[in-house]
This record gives structure tokens, C-alpha cells and sequence, in this order.
């Protein structure tokens, strides 16, 4: 013990100094100013030429805005209305959003139906700016395109549940259900195909727990081979009989009627939710102690990292069909989201991967002194930090991603931008460009932002080190 | 000794040693690649043994404990660890850790889990205990910890010494019987090593056989039945804390005693 209390001190305080405010000049706007923008010399320049861009492209961009047309049925007349005025001619894009949306996806069309869905009744309707018609063209879509339009809903209303776990988990029913029955709604055909194919995982589950007795081998095996066998041999025949006996089905449609942004999110969220889980089990297999699993995901992510998307497309489009028997029929959409999920996946495994190197070794040592198993120990103390380190880079995986859908163009998939030169074939919006670009690239900068928002909502909740 | 231990009169009651043997390594070698870490080690622990281990840095003392739950896999010889021979046989090495509990220098708790679910989770996923009995017994180690107050927190909130504290809980929550501490105060500030060391000698005074790696000296001569001397990867001297400290007999030892205890 020190005697800082006793007579010797040689200087004790006696009375505590109160908080001051800090001198002027210290605060407000004028200290912010000079702190971050007018700092130095080059900060100065930096932001006189920062001020110049944004006047520039508010003179040049200011008026086209300005003059927006919303009410035109074609390009002339947009022109005709602007009179030699720069402005954007949006007609195109209230005219055409349906299409841009679910490209040619048939239309539901009984005009009976449609206007006492609406409220609308057409035979009376004039034109542009009669408001039955806005409506019609409005939210009519909706109904006339009710198979997607409810996909679209029901899939918002399952990823809720995914995304946030305020949401009671027993709605991860619905979610987990939800595939099968997009896949329904929006290619049709009879009900008992998805159902069917959904009563495949019941299948593998059941075996896994009946074979779980016998050994842990076994269960495994047989949770892979029992809805194997289900899937090719029994669900068919037993599929028909009852398909025949209970006939509900929808008007079947194929893919190449599918389309526009349609198309881009069945694409990038199924390729989403596949490629996260099979991006973890390649991060897993590279570094899995047994060198033929580990060769084989090694092999499989440098190959997919190393060719272009493009190339897996036409691979995708054109080659199969050299390798598949002649007459299969292999849906181009399905073969479109597997080569896209498979790029994905590879670069999901290396940014897990990064996310494994992060995590401390005493980690993986703390869970194997607890007796864990492998797995076990993956997927409860190691998997969920790997995920949560890996944040940034998997939300930067799913938006490039997302963004890469538009690459089918070239195999001639009718996406957002193969639809707006199908638009301009049409002789009214003959020569309209930038317009439909803009629409378009607003969209996807409203799905990209929100999967940024959101992955940046989610590490904050995950944040645990301090309150 | 250290201050630490200065206050405190053991209990010793329950200390006893009994025949049974708990640990016994025989001829045991362990190469990191070409370096010869352990080299010949023979160890028997009995029941209810409290087992210091020191010896320089690099000497392989945290080698050694890692082994006995199978850590670090050994090359020759033979580990038994409560009648269970460690081998490659991925069943018997889960057998032993989840008897063998393990602290560790920097705690190494789960930072996604509260301190209830880090307490409750090898319970449940390895013993199948239900989990409103496995949060009972977690809650009654915190009591024995003396932070229960702290269950619904995170580890990255908590202080060094009441993490090592819960990261001990935690491995008792596995109702072990034998414990391994790896340097367990190290990463502690000295005000925090206390109340660490007051933890691990109440466990010491219910009879739990313990293997502990650590500099404190005074934990060594007031706990321990026994205390081993490590150089380069070989067992160089062990005796009784009293003959150790008073009476060393080789010349290593001598010269890391006049080292560690600054006379
Ligand atoms: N994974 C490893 N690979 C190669 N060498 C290693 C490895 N781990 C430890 N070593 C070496 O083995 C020797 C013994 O290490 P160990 O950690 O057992 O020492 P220690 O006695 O616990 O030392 P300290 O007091 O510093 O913790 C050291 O020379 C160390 O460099
Ligand atoms: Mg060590």
C-alpha cells in the first residue's frame, strides 16, 4: 500500500475541475467543414471538383427529369409532346412494365374477370390519363398475371421467416414448402409432381431415423437412397394414379415464355439458397483431412473460378445437348440456375474459407475438448461464427450474383435487358434507350441495396462482444 | 509464494489420493514433423492427484496435457486415461474428452453463445441432457463460480477472470473427473489471477483429480501432492511441492526455481 494519503504528499488536489464547453470554432458546421473538406490543399481541390460534377450532372440530367412524359403510347409521341425538348419519355415504361416484369409469361385474360377483379370496365375506358385505365394497367397486371404476382407475395411472405427470427419458427414450414409450390404456380402442370418430389425429403428423413438404430453408416446411406429410389421409380406411377384419381393442375407453361425480372429472381434466389449451402460443404470438403474429398472440391472451385460465367452458359445452352440422351427434355432454366449456382458456390466456398481461417484455433480446440463430434461441433460453435465473420463477402457473393443474371441474355433468355431490345423491336418504341436502362438498373439497385441494408442489419444484431 | 495464497487455510478433507490410477502414460514420444517434442514419458496419476507441471517455455508441458485428451496425437507409447486406451478410434477419444475437462490459457469460450447456452451446450448435444436440467447444474456451477448473475450475457462482455471462471464451469457442467488446466491465470491480470486460483483450489479441496501447467508458485506448494519438472520435451525431476521448492536435486531445476521465484 502507497501513503498517498498521509502528510508527505507532496500535492494532493483538493477541489475537482468541472466540465467546460469547448471553445467556438471547436464545433458545428464550421468544424466539419474544415475537418473533412477543406482540410489541405488537395482535400480543397478534391472538393471543388466534387461540387463541379454534381452541378454538372444536375444542368445536364436536371431537365430530362424535369420534362418527364408519363402519358405517350409511342417514341413520336413523346417527341411530338417535348417539341425538340430534352426529356424522358417514361411512357415506355408505364406501357410496357408488365412485360419487363414477366416478359411473355401468358396473361390471365377473360376481360369479365379482370374488371370486376379492377373494377375497371374497358369498353368505356378513353385512353391515357382516363383513370380506369391507369388502373387496369396499374395493379390489373397483378391479376392478369396472377400465377407470378402470388408467387412473388408468397415468396416475400417465406423469406420472412428466413431472414428474421422475430417470426415464430414454425413458419420455416411454409418457407421449406415454398419451392415446391412456386415451382408449381409458375410452370403449372399437375399438382402432384411437386408434391410428390416434396414427399422425397419425408422419405430420406423417415429412413434416416428407422436406419438410425442399426448405425450412423447406414442412416446416411439410407437417408440418400431411399428418396433416390422414391424419386425415379415409385413417385411417378404412384404420381399418376393419384394425379388421375384428384386431377388438380394448372394451365402448364413452358420456359421459354418465361422472362424479365421474373426470371432474374428465380435465378439469383434459388441460386442464393443453393449456393450458400453447397459453398459450406465445398469450403468443408477443401479442408477435410481425406485427400480424395478434398482434391475433388479443390479441383471443382479452381475450375469454376477459373472460366468466365459466360462460358458455363453456353456450356449450359449449347453443349449439353450433346452430352444428354437425344429427346430429354432439360429444362434451360433449371440448367441455367445450376450453372449459376455452381459459380456461385465456388466463390462461397473461398469466402467461407476465409471466414474458417479468421476463427482461433482454440476454437476448434474448445469444442473437441467438450467431446463434440465433427459435425456437431461445425454446426454449432464453428459454422456460426465462420458465417458471421463471412458476412460482407457472402452478401458480396449473392449481389454479384444476382447481377450475373443478366448474362443469360446471351443465351437467349428473355431477362430485363433481352426484353428491352424485344421492346424497341416494337415499332412505337423504335430507338428508346436509356429510359428502359434506367428502370431497369433502378430495380436491381433496389434488390443489390437491400441485400446490403439487410446484411448490414444482421451484423449488428449479431454483434455480441459489447452492449 | 504468492499473496494469493497467503489467506487461505485448505481444506483437506476430501484431498486424499487413492490407489485407482486415473492417467497412465507409458514410453510416450511425440514428433512435431522431425522435432522430438515429448520424448520417453512415463506418468502415472492417481485419483484425487493434484499435479503441477512446470518447467521453461518451449519445454512441452502444454504438449503434454494436450495429449491426455487427445489434443495432440502421440506417436509411441501408450495413453490410458480412465481404462480407455487413446487411440486413432474416433469413439474412445470421445469417451475420454467428455470425462476429461480443459481449461485453457485464453479461455477459448464461444463468443455467438450466452454464458448459460456455452454452460448448457456440450450437456446437451454430447450427453443428451434435457435442457432445463442441463441449465440447473449450469446454473449451479455459476453459483460455485460466484458470477450467476452474468448467465444471460455474452463472453465478450465479461472480464478475464470471471471468463476463465465460466470457461471452468463450463467444463465441470461435463461432470468430469479429471481436469486439465494449460496455464489458466497467464492471460490474467494479477488482481483477476485470484480469483481464478480460488476457483481451481475449491475444486482441488472436493477431490477432483487435477494436471495443472502454470507459473504460480504458490498454488504449486499449497495445492499440489506433486510437482513435474519439464526440459526439452522429457520429465527432468518430480516430487512433493515441499522437497521441490526446498530441495531440488538437478541442476535445470535449480536454475528455473532461482528464475521463477527471483532468488
Ligand atoms: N503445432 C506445432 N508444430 C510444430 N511445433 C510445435 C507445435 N506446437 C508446439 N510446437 C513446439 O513444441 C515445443 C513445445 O511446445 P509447448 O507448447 O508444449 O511448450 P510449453 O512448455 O507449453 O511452452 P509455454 O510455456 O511457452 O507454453 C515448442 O518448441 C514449440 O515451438
Ligand atoms: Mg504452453
Amino acid at each position: 500500500m502507497s501513503d498517498t494519503h498521509s502528510n508527505t504528499a507532496a500535492y494532493v488536489r483538493d477541489t475537482m475541475i468541472p466540465q467546460k464547453a469547448p471553445p467556438t470554432g471547436q464545433v458545428g458546421a464550421v468544424r466539419w467543414l474544415t475537418e473533412n473538406l477543406f482540410s489541405g490543399p488537395v482535400n480543397t481541390i478534391l472538393t471543388l471538383l466534387g461540387v463541379a460534377a454534381v452541378y454538372f450532372l444536375f444542368v445536364h440530367l436536371g431537365p430530362w427529369f424535369q420534362n418527364s412524359i408519363w402519358n405517350a403510347n409511342s417514341l413520336a409521341e413523346c417527341r411530338e409532346i417535348l417539341d425538340g425538348a430534352s426529356g424522358a419519355c417514361w411512357g415506355v415504361i408505364k406501357d410496357r412494365w408488365h412485360q419487363l416484369l414477366f416478359g411473355f409469361y401468358p396473361q390471365y385474360t377473360d376481360p369479365a374477370i379482370i374488371s370486376a377483379l379492377t373494377g375497371v370496365d374497358l369498353a368505356t375506358a378513353k385512353g391515357w390519363g382516363d383513370a380506369s385505365v391507369e388502373a387496369e394497367k396499374g395493379f390489373g397486371v397483378v391479376f392478369r398475371y396472377w400465377r407470378p404476382s402470388l408467387t412473388f407475395i408468397l415468396m416475400v411472405a417465406a423469406l420472412v421467416p428466413v431472414l428474421f427470427d422475430a417470426i415464430p419458427r414454425k413458419a420455416l414450414w411454409f418457407s421449406a414448402a415454398f419451392p415446391f409450390l412456386a415451382f408449381w404456380l409458375l410452370w403449372g402442370g399437375s399438382i402432384w409432381f411437386p408434391v410428390f418430389a416434396m414427399m422425397g425429403f419425408a422419405v430420406g428423413y423417415i429412413a434416416f431415423i428407422a436406419l438410425q438404430r442399426i448405425s450412423s453408416l447406414a442412416a446416411t446411406v439410407g437417408a440418400v437412397l431411399a428418396p433416390v429410389i422414391w424419386w425415379f421409380f415409385l413417385a411417378e406411377p404412384i404420381g399418376d394414379a393419384v394425379a388421375s384419381a384428384i386431377p388438380i393442375s394448372l394451365v402448364p407453361i413452358q420456359s421459354h415464355d418465361f422472362g424479365g425480372f421474373m426470371i432474374s429472381i428465380i435465378i439469383g434466389v434459388t441460386g442464393i439458397a443453393l449456393s450458400l449451402p453447397i459453398g459450406i460443404l465445398l469450403a468443408l470438403g477443401r479442408q477435410s483431412d481425406m485427400p480424395l474429398v478434398k482434391w475433388i472440391c479443390v479441383g471443382f472451385i479452381e475450375f469454376i473460378r477459373g472460366v468466365p460465367l459466360i462460358t458455363l452458359l453456353f456450356t449450359a445452352s449449347l453443349l449439353l445437348n450433346y452430352f444428354l440422351p437425344p429427346g430429354t427434355n432439360f429444362d434451360i432454366v433449371l440448367r441455367v440456375i445450376i450453372m449459376v449456382t455452381l459459380f456461385a458456390a465456388a466463390y462461397m466456398a473461398e469466402v467461407i474459407r476465409g471466414g474458417f481461417a479468421a476463427l482461433p484455433r482454440g476454437q476448434y480446440e474448445a469444442a473437441d475438448a467438450l467431446g463434440l463430434d465433427y459435425w456437431k461441433s461445425q454446426r454449432l460453435i464453428l459454422l456460426p461464427q465462420v458465417l458471421k465473420i463471412s458476412i460482407p463477402g457472402i452478401v458480396n457473393t449473392f449481389i454479384g450474383l444476382f447481377k450475373d443474371t443478366t448474362l443469360v441474355v446471351f443465351i437467349g433468355i428473355l431477362d430485363p435487358i433481352g426484353l428491352s431490345s424485344a421492346i424497341r423491336a416494337d415499332s412505337n418504341w423504335n430507338g428508346i434507350f436509356m429510359e428502359l436502362y434506367a428502370f431497369i438498373a433502378l430495380c436491381f439497385f433496389i434488390f443489390c441495396f437491400g441485400m446490403s441494408r439487410y446484411s448490414q442489419y444482421l451484423e449488428g444484431k449479431l454483434k455480441t462482444d459489447h452492449h | 509464494m504468492s499473496e494469493a495464497m497467503a489467506d487461505r487455510k485448505l481444506d483437506r478433507s476430501h484431498m486424499q489420493v487413492s490407489d485407482e490410477v486415473a492417467i497412465q502414460i507409458s514410453n510416450m514420444n511425440k514428433w512435431y514433423g522431425t522435432f522430438h517434442v515429448l520424448r520417453d514419458i512415463d506418468l502415472t496419476v492417481n485419483r484425487g492427484e493434484r499435479i503441477v507441471i512446470a518447467g521453461p517455455s518451449g519445454s512441452g508441458k502444454s504438449t503434454l496435457i494436450r495429449c491426455i485428451n487427445r489434443l495432440e496425437e502421440h506417436q509411441q507409447g501408450q495413453i490410458i486415461v480412465d481404462g480407455t486406451e487413446l487411440t486413432s478410434d474416433l469413439k474412445n477419444i470421445d469417451k475420454v474428452r467428455s470425462e476429461v475437462g480443459m481449461v485453457f490459457q485464453h479461455f477459448n469460450l464461444f463468443p455467438h453463445l450466452t454464458i448459460l447456452e456455452n454452460l448448457t451446450l456440450a450437456p446437451i448435444w454430447v450427453r443428451k441432457t434435457p435442457k432445463k436440467e442441463a441449465e440447473e447444474v449450469a446454473m449451479h456451477y455459476l453459483n460455485k463460480v460466484k458470477i450467476p448473475e452474468q448467465a444471460h450475457k455474452y463472453p465478450g462482455m465479461l472480464s478475464g477472470g470471471q471468463q476463465q471462471r465460466v470457461a471452468i464451469a463450463r467444463s465441470l457442467c461435463m461432470k468430469p473427473r479429471i481436469m486439465l488446466f494449460d496455464e489458466p491465470t497467464s492471460a490474467l491480470d494479477p488482481e483477476m489471477i485470484k480469483e481464478v486460483l480460488d476457483t481451481m483450489i475449491e475444486l482441488a479441496e472436493e477431490g477432483m483429480t487435477m494436471l495443472c501447467v502454470t507459473h504460480e508458485m504458490g498454488f504449486a506448494q499449497a495445492v499440489a501432492n506433486r510437482v513435474i519438472f519439464m526440459d526439452q520435451g522429457q520429465i527432468v525431476e518430480q516430487n512433493n511441492p515441499h522437497d521441490f521448492f526446498n530441495n531440488p536435486q538437478s541442476e535445470r531445476t535449480k536454475l528455473f526455481l532461482s528464475q521463477i521465484l527471483g532468488h
